[in-house]
């Protein structure tokens, strides 16, 4: 069989984290009942006029440059046309002729190393309705909540060889955003959405093959088998002679399968125009410089940032960054406790531990990093034993109690009593002559066991090395 | 500017989803050609150096605060709907 190249573009739909739909003073919010978020100019009637919300425009501008983009300065919007139940208005606002943001790229990493892919352009629009529908009656049923709520779009060059750098791609894109607080990306949500343009090539030629666009992929593991499944499809046709149709298809991820929706219609079938109930928007110089100033540390900064100056390890870096909420509960806890590798220990370790144990997001995660760094420094005293601080810490995440009381409470503060330490160490020695005498005979083994014993009677309210020194003591003596 | 055929009159209709009898699919056809004759003649108009105008009124920026200004009215929305149930407006079955 022939060698196969799989060409992949990706068109992004990314939901903006905005308080109100992008030219209505509708509310966004996620879940309400059907239609409570509707109004006139977002169901498209007669007469009603929309008016751009600005944070859509600074959003798609932060966006923009975040990925090395060029800004139209003067652009505008276009009507798409086409009649569909999910869009009342039978158009779409959207940008064709002058997409807000162009040319940019973002950098991927994958085991195969490091590798640009091109951004075509951004561009800012509209969201449609959801139709469901309804079997009783054998009709659909239109909620237009969604409709109106602003999107961008983030066209990709088709730069992609293969799954791996697809997933690569949408996790750079989200994290970006996310870093942004331009939107929080969850595709199960859909507040992102893929669509994967995919054609096949042999190995050593130039010309793209036809290429066919593939909807419904709310997975990054969906994504990933879509990918498979197309390239074997296309590959399959090339094979037995037959060609590739142009064609919007849709997953089903349970069969694994994709399904011609439609033929994909021109450019030229949804008759763009500019809109002209829309003014143009002119970005001046001052207010592009105005967001620049306003860009926080975006990821890839924050990594190196994290190795450079606190001496974390890149594998540590890099999962602390994976998720923005994360980074900045750690980072806070570092500046709070004066020491970043411990902070990155209890982070990776507990810290992670309890949010799989919980199946948390890093944004369910709501402790005070106060609570930890004053735990972390109340066991750097000897105040509480390493075992005792993790029990402590396990109340902090889930219901942020504070933490020095709770161990006075509980009675898991070291006390130093030295004669209620020397009567117990003593006790336990002479209960268990055995390992007593292997660790005169210099077993120095014995001694973490009797170490144990001794935080166990003392339920942990001991330091461990005051334990240890007096175990010493106390064997030389007898 | 060339002439509307017939195939371009049906591919027109299929867009904006008319079913046209024949007597009417030729009114549209004269009708389209004409329209197409005027775009003729403006063509000779010499337009290098002029940006193209999309807005007459020459002002730009116009903005709404990302602020909720709009509380529920559902039912109001819906009475405009020939058909609702359960709060949704009901459409004849679409699949997509």
């Amino acid at each position: 069989m022939k060698q196969y190249e799989t060409i992949i573009g990706l068109e992004v739909h990314v939901e903006l984290a905005t308080k109100t739909k992008i030219f209505c003073g509708c509310s966004t919010e996620f879940g309400g009942a059907p239609n409570t978020h509707t109004c006139p100019v977002c169901t498209g009637m007669p007469g009603s006029l929309p008016v751009l919300n600005k944070k859509v425009v600074e959003f798609a501008i932060a966006a923009g440059l975040a990925a090395n983009c060029k800004i139209h300065q003067f652009c505008r919007f276009d009507r798409k046309n086409y009649f569909y139940p999910d869009n009342p208005q039978n158009y779409q606002i959207s940008q064709l002729y002058l997409p807000i943001c162009y040319d940019g790229w973002l950098e991927i990493e994958t085991s195969a190393g490091k590798k640009k892919i091109r951004i075509h352009e951004m561009h800012m629009e509209e969201d449609a309705g959801k139709l469901i529908h309804d079997e009783w009656e054998d009709c659909s049923l239109v909620d237009y909540n969604r409709s109106g709520v602003p999107l961008i779009e983030i066209v990709s060059e088709p730069d992609m060889r293969s799954a791996e750098e697809v997933i690569a791609y949408l996790e750079k894109l989200r994290l970006m955003m996310q870093y942004l607080g331009v939107s929080d990306c969850k595709l199960q949500e859909g507040s992102m959405r893929a669509d994967v343009n995919l054609s096949v090539r042999e190995m050593g030629t130039e010309k793209l093959g036809t290429r066919t666009e593939m909807k419904n992929l709310n997975s990054f593991k969906a994504i990933a088998r879509a990918i498979e499944g197309e390239r074997e499809r296309q590959i399959e046709l090339l094979e037995e002679g037959r060609t590739v149709d142009q064609e919007t298809r849709r997953w089903d991820d349970n069969k694994e399968y994709s399904y011609a929706m439609r033929s994909k219609e021109d450019a030229k079938d949804y008759r763009y125009f500019p809109d002209p109930d829309l003014l143009p928007v002119h970005i001046s110089d001052a207010w592009m410089e105005e967001i620049k100033s306003r860009q926080p540390e975006l990821r890839d900064e924050k990594k190196a940032r994290y190795m450079a100056e606190y001496g974390l390890s890149e594998y540590d870096a890099h999962v602390l960054t994976e998720s923005r909420a994360l980074a900045e509960l750690y980072e806070r806890t570092a500046l709070l406790c004066g020491n970043p590798k411990k902070a990155a220990n209890w982070f990776m370790g507990e810290v992670l531990r309890l949010m799989k144990e919980h199946g948390m997001d890093a944004e369910q995660v709501s402790f005070e990093p106060k609570y930890l760094a004053d735990l972390m420094k109340a066991q750097e005293k000897g105040e509480v034993s390493p075992q005792n601080a993790k029990k402590v810490f396990e109340r902090v995440f889930l219901d942020n109690t504070e933490p020095l009381s709770y161990l006075e409470e509980h009675g898991m503060k070291i006390v130093e009593d030295t004669k209620l330490l020397e009567d117990t160490v003593s006790r336990i020695l002479e209960a268990n002559p055995g390992p007593l005498s292997e660790l005169r005979g210099g077993k120095d083994k014995v001694l973490g066991f009797f170490v144990g014993m001794v935080m166990k009677e003392m339920r942990g309210k001991a330091n461990p090395a005051a334990v240890r020194a007096c175990i010493q003591k106390l064997v030389n003596q007898k | 500017m060339g002439k509307i055929d017939d195939a371009t009159i049906e591919n027109v209709s299929i867009l904006a989803k008319l079913f046209l009898t024949e007597e009417e699919k030729e009114k549209a056809r004269e009708e389209m050609q004409k329209m197409l004759d005027y775009v003729e003649t403006l063509m000779e108009l010499d337009t290098d150096g002029v940006n193209p105008e999309t807005h007459i009124f020459g002002s730009e920026n116009v903005f709404r605060e990302d602020e909720v200004t709009n509380t529920d009215q559902r039912e109001a929305m819906l009475s405009n709907a020939p058909k609702q149930k359960e709060g949704q407006y009901q459409v004849p079955k679409t699949i997509g």
